[in-house]
């Protein structure tokens, strides 16, 4: 019985998953509780947000994010491909930046007009 | 320029944004919002992470995208925003003294006001840290402005003061662009952020944190080069013998958030001293009528969503006050926080002939398990409700449903936990 917190919310339920027993989740509120539960045990993944530079831009950076959740292994590796990107204004959010993104099925997008 | 206006925002970030929108959809027909920075959205604009919208828009967002849904359904609802303007003053009569480099100083006749000022950071001196002033202590916020928004790395080794929710998500960011995040040290024996954040933005990146402790010297003349940090005892005190130094050259601080009120000090507005706040109507009007408070400058908010809900309150309590449907109200009811509560909002409910039920906001003054939340009126239970978990970091709410509301006998609401 593996215990975590549910990070799909603010509200944090208190989750107890069982391995043993076909990942059944417990202590969530929601059915979105079950859905990060099993895969907080089995493949844990997150959505990343960055920034790049653009040029012509209200600002010197436009904001960035994964358009789904990558494996959590990855996370460096995923932050590390913006290293030399530089991005144009005019920029709307949704844009992709990168496209399939170390192998997932992610892109890296704006999340704001620029 | 026109002058005149049914109701002036006072603040473009997300309170703003959707009390305009509030008002307008209300019936409100001259709408304007007056916002200092160069674009609205307010602090959203530097808060890049995900998890904004999840209860109004029902996804994921991040900070700019939130704020330009909202910015959508201004402009879709031809509200004005004038930007790169700071309002200096408001008076009683609901006259507003503005200026920006274009038009120079304005005077702005509005039949309503809402203010929607945010909040602003405890600083180094509000905690007072003793030790050197070299550079590299920042407030974590301005930390995140510097690098979400203008681009610059603020530091190479960082240590967190405060496990407030914007010192958690800057140790993530600050370890996903390079830095080394030593260590979040708190004074309380709990976290004050919210446990997503713990989880997501501490554990995940193997980031220590120190319960029950502080920061008892700063060390660096020119630029910092390592804190001291001590255990405390149940009265925050520091322990001697329990200091241990860490190297760093930055340190942010996570300490907590004012809710920015001169304006409303200088115009007469009754402030609450548990939220620094206004004490607020149940349709978020303060003591002088027709002047409306929303979002984090009434009380500090952990959840946008919970902002964008309490400001369509205010601005539709606005456009109503402009409209004159004001109903005939039958009495006012105080409403007070209880044993084990930190403070509620609102501060009075106005009973009027048709009455709605009422959402009570409300934080408790410590972490608690298996607690029991009561709402009486004098000797009347009005209202029981059982919690598995309660912390500070997390407002709790309560609906008073109508029908209770019409019977209550002493007119004195408590809202107390029971642990």
């Amino acid at each position: 019985m593996k215990e975590i917190i549910c990070i799909v919310c603010p509200k944090g339920c208190h989750l107890q998953v069982d391995e043993n027993n076909g990942y059944k989740v417990t202590g969530n509120k929601c059915t979105r509780g079950i859905v990060y539960g099993e895969k907080e045990v089995t493949n844990p993944t997150r959505v990343l947000t960055s920034i790049v530079p653009i040029e012509g831009g209200m600002y010197s950076c436009c904001t960035v994010k994964t358009s789904e959740d990558i494996p959590k292994e990855k996370i460096m590796e995923v932050m590390e491909l913006l290293k030399n990107i530089k991005i144009k204004s005019p920029v709307n959010i949704g844009d992709i930046v990168i496209s399939n993104i170390c192998g997932t099925k992610s892109n890296w997008v704006v999340t704001k007009n620029m | 320029m026109d002058i005149n206006y049914d109701v002036v925002i006072v603040g473009g970030g997300p309170a703003g944004l959707a009390a305009a929108c509030s008002a307008k959809e209300n019936g409100a027909k001259k709408v304007l919002v007056i916002e200092r920075d160069i674009e609205a959205g307010g602090i959203l604009n530097q808060c890049i992470h995900n998890g904004f919208g999840l209860h109004i828009f029902k996804e994921e967002l991040t900070g700019p995208e939130y704020a330009d849904r909202y910015e959508k359904m201004a402009a879709d609802l031809e509200i004005e925003i004038m930007l790169n303007t700071m309002v200096l003053s408001i008076n009683k009569e609901k006259k507003i003294h503005a200026v920006n480099a274009t038009n120079g100083v304005l005077i702005i006749q509005a039949q309503a006001i809402i203010l929607a000022m945010g909040c602003r950071e405890r600083t180094r001196g509000a905690i007072a840290i003793p030790g050197d002033r070299g550079a590299g202590i920042f407030t974590a916020g301005t930390a995140q402005r510097y690098i979400n928004i203008e681009g610059y790395m603020v530091g190479k080794n960082v240590v967190i003061l405060g496990s407030g929710d914007i010192g958690l998500i800057m140790a993530r960011r600050m370890t996903l662009e390079g830095a080394n995040v030593l260590a979040c040290i708190e004074i309380c024996p709990y976290s004050n952020g919210l446990n997503r954040n713990i989880v997501q933005c501490l554990n995940d990146y193997d980031i220590p944190l120190y319960l029950s402790h502080t920061i008892t010297n700063v060390i660096g003349k020119e630029r910092v080069e390592k804190v001291v940090i001590s255990e405390v005892d149940e009265n925050k005190n520091p322990i001697e013998g329990s200091e241990i130094e860490i190297n760093c050259d930055t340190l942010l601080l996570s300490v907590g958030l004012i809710p920015e009120n001169e304006l409303s000090k200088e115009v007469g507005i009754e402030l609450d001293p548990r939220t620094k706040g206004a004490v607020v109507y149940e349709n978020m009007e303060t003591n002088i009528s027709g002047v409306f408070g929303c979002g984090n400058v009434v009380h500090v908010h952990d959840l946008v969503d919970f902002v964008s809900e309490e400001s369509v309150r205010a601005g539709k309590g606005a456009a109503e006050y402009v409209l004159k449907k004001k109903k005939s109200i039958k009495k006012v009811v105080k409403v007070y926080p209880g044993e084990h509560i930190s403070y509620i909002i609102p501060q009075k409910i106005r009973i009027k002939n048709d009455v709605n039920k009422t959402q009570l906001f409300f934080r408790v003054d410590n972490v608690y398990k298996n607690g029991k939340i009561i709402v009486k009126d004098g000797d009347d239970i009005l209202i029981e409700i059982k919690r598995a978990h309660l912390a500070p970091g997390e407002m709790e709410k309560i609906t008073i449903p109508s029908s209770k509301l019409e019977r209550l006998k002493y007119n004195n609401i408590v809202l107390e936990l029971l642990v």
